[in-house]
């Protein structure tokens, strides 16, 4: 057989194995959570109650996809100023200078610090800052949940945006130097215009993370099983129970867990895709 | 460059190889390897004492602490020698089992009430003082009906946080055990469970996950393992058993809760214990194993291993050791009951203890 042809076949298998371990999820998720549907029926997304006596279960999502859309929604807006500018500040402004290399260099490093060290730091530092604001009585909560949500997800949209607005054609740039624009225009009439779709996609990515967050977000959104009363009041996400219950889980409490996995696939992807189209349409 | 490739195929084959038949390391009598799974609120006591075990010449035990409804998955399964929870089997779980299902009680835990406020380490509580805060009714740290119960004792005016376990857990169990024993609206409002539709406060993921948030949050209350408590040093409350004393959390209180009778399979909770010296929260912990260890693929060789695991994890070797760890040993009646039982252990029919 030729190198070519054995190239061909690895990375046809290799292709195969994400197609196959993709569809065993999807498959075994949807396998796992019909007992919870078929108990529940759509009542299992309508219903807040989350109840797991033996005896009077009764198993809801819409407390957890609730918490979840909040806290990514919350954790999306606080993102976006934030990104937005240091992408413009890496990626025009200083382009090219060592201070944008520097900027962009943490930028990757705060990608890379796992999620862990992250609700550390919320549970430790940011925690009793806002319980010395007198906003939150112990400082947990949807708020400060998204507060750490939001700095997780800054590097995902600053890099990504950054890359975008770098691509932006110098022609076009130039061209609109030389009919006497300032730089303040140039940027919101050229660069925006020309790399908004590409924006928009990076903020729907860094959503699509935020969405499926765990271990930062179950040690400080106080993990109750309601829909939140405010923006300080505790709640849950829809990772963060299942990470928290899915020990001890049997029987109809398993399978409304999965259930709840087989929710968050479906909305994750769905986000995925939203950001894939706006690419596309950038492209 | 080919031939380094072979040598390093070679070594890598030679450390496999070397590994998968570790048994047969010369000098020493092959050793067995035996494999649990289960709760984790005894997961300190086991730890150090399959450790101690194993370097005393007994099997190498891998426990795996994915929790009571884990462990008992896992038995289910047939895929382990022997499993531990905190809560015994219902009748309903016992028939789902393949074989039949003997309990042995290892060891007794307490669930202790810790709190965290400003100057205060000596907090009495009763069961209606305990059913109002951990039911979100009483909200305020100086409310009437606490200070009531703790004359003398300057409790702030602070908001209270209850903290409870937002994952199902043996200690959640054994705690509304108790209280659906003695408050009638908790036993209708949130029953007995591992997992409980709490009504206020915040959750927080197993026992070392409350004990933190409870060291870092002043107003805080919650329950926890009396180890855990002891470990971090988070003042404990007294609270008040059966007979109307406040009751200290200590090792004697625990055991003083076991002395009453205990039924032959041992499945009984010992909450609410009518002793006058016993501490009211406490509960047994249990390996639980087949009465007929010939099973999928077991050997002779490891069933004996494993009968003769829990038989010395029952006497007093072992429990010294759940001791040191702040359990309190098995009472001279349960741990009779425990050497009777596994005497009935049998390995196709053909009993394994003399």
């Amino acid at each position: 057989m030729s190198g070519d042809r054995i190239t061909k076949a690895l990375l046809f298998i290799s292709s195969l194995t994400i197609l196959i371990l993709s569809a065993g999820i999807v498959v075994s998720l949807f396998g796992g959570a019909v007992p919870a549907f078929r108990e529940f029926g759509l009542r299992f997304i309508t219903s807040s109650a989350w109840n797991p006596t033996a005896g009077s279960e009764q198993y809801g999502a819409m407390s957890f996809i609730i918490g979840t859309v909040i806290t990514s929604i919350l954790a999306l807006i606080i993102c976006i100023p934030m990104a937005f500018s240091t992408s413009l500040f890496i990626a025009e402004y200083y382009r090219g200078t060592r201070t944008s290399g520097i900027l962009r260099s943490l930028v990757d490093l705060l990608a890379g610090i796992p999620s862990i060290v992250y609700g550390f730091w919320g549970f430790y530092a940011l925690r009793p800052l806002l319980v010395s604001t007198g906003l939150s009585d112990q400082g947990f909560g949807v708020f400060t949940a998204s507060l750490v949500l939001a700095i997780m997800i800054v590097p995902y949209a600053t890099s990504l945006s950054a890359e975008i607005i770098s691509m932006v054609p110098s022609e076009l740039k130039e061209a609109a130097y030389s009919l006497g624009a300032t730089r303040r225009e140039v940027i919101f009439s050229v660069i925006i215009p020309s790399a908004r779709s590409g924006i928009i996609a990076s903020f729907i990515l860094a959503l699509g993370r935020a969405l499926g967050e765990t271990m930062a977000v179950t040690m400080l959104i106080g993990n109750a099983n309601v829909i939140p009363k405010g923006l300080f009041a505790p709640g849950n996400t829809m990772a963060s129970v299942i990470a928290n219950q899915f020990g001890e889980a049997s029987g109809l409490k398993m399978s409304a867990l999965i259930a709840i996995g087989l929710l968050l696939f479906l909305i994750t992807a769905l986000v995925n895709y939203l950001g894939k189209m706006i690419i596309k349409r950038f492209a | 460059m080919k031939n380094s490739i072979i040598l390093l195929v070679a070594a890598v084959a030679l450390v496999l190889i070397s590994c998968g038949g570790g048994g047969s390391t010369a000098g020493k009598q092959k050793q067995v390897t035996l494999s649990a799974a289960g709760a984790t609120f005894p997961q300190p006591f086991y730890n150090l004492a399959f450790k101690k075990y194993n370097e005393a010449g007994g099997p190498l035990i891998n426990y795996g602490g994915i929790g009571s409804g884990g462990g008992i998955k896992s038995l289910r399964d047939q895929i382990v020698d022997f499993a531990a929870t905190d809560a015994y089997l219902s009748d309903a779980e016992l028939a789902e089992m393949p074989g039949e299902v003997v309990h042995i009680p290892t060891c007794i835990g307490a669930v202790v009430i810790a709190y965290n406020l400003p100057g205060v380490t000596d907090l009495k509580l009763t069961p209606e003082l305990l059913d109002g805060i951990f039911l979100g009714n009483i909200k305020m740290w100086n409310d009437p009906k606490i200070l009531a119960v703790n004359p003398g004792i300057a409790l702030p005016a602070m908001a209270i946080t209850v903290v409870y376990r937002s994952d199902g857990s043996g200690t959640t169990y054994i705690f509304s055990d108790y209280m659906s024993k003695v408050s009638p609206v908790w036993n209708g409002q949130l029953g007995t469970g591992k997992a409980l539709n709490w009504p206020a406060g915040i959750g927080a993921k197993g026992n070392p996950g409350v004990a933190g948030t409870i060291s870092q949050s002043q107003g805080s209350i919650g329950y926890i393992g009396y180890e855990y408590a002891f470990a971090q040093k988070i003042p404990m409350a007294k609270v008040m058993n059966s007979a109307g004393s406040y009751i200290e959390p200590s090792l004697e209180s625990f055991s003083a809760a076991a002395v009453a009778e205990i039924p032959a399979d041992t499945r009984v909770m010992i909450t609410n214990s009518p002793n006058p010296a016993a501490y009211p929260i406490t509960s047994f912990t249990w390996i639980i194993l087949y009465k007929d260890l010939a099973y999928g693929n077991h050997t002779r060789e490891a069933a004996e291993a494993t009968v003769n695991t829990v038989k010395w994890l029952t006497g007093d070797e072992a429990q010294a050791i759940a001791t040191s760890v702040h359990y309190a040993a098995l009472p001279q009646n349960a741990a009779l009951q425990a050497a009777t039982l596994l005497k009935g252990i049998t390995y196709k029919g053909e009993t394994l203890l003399k």
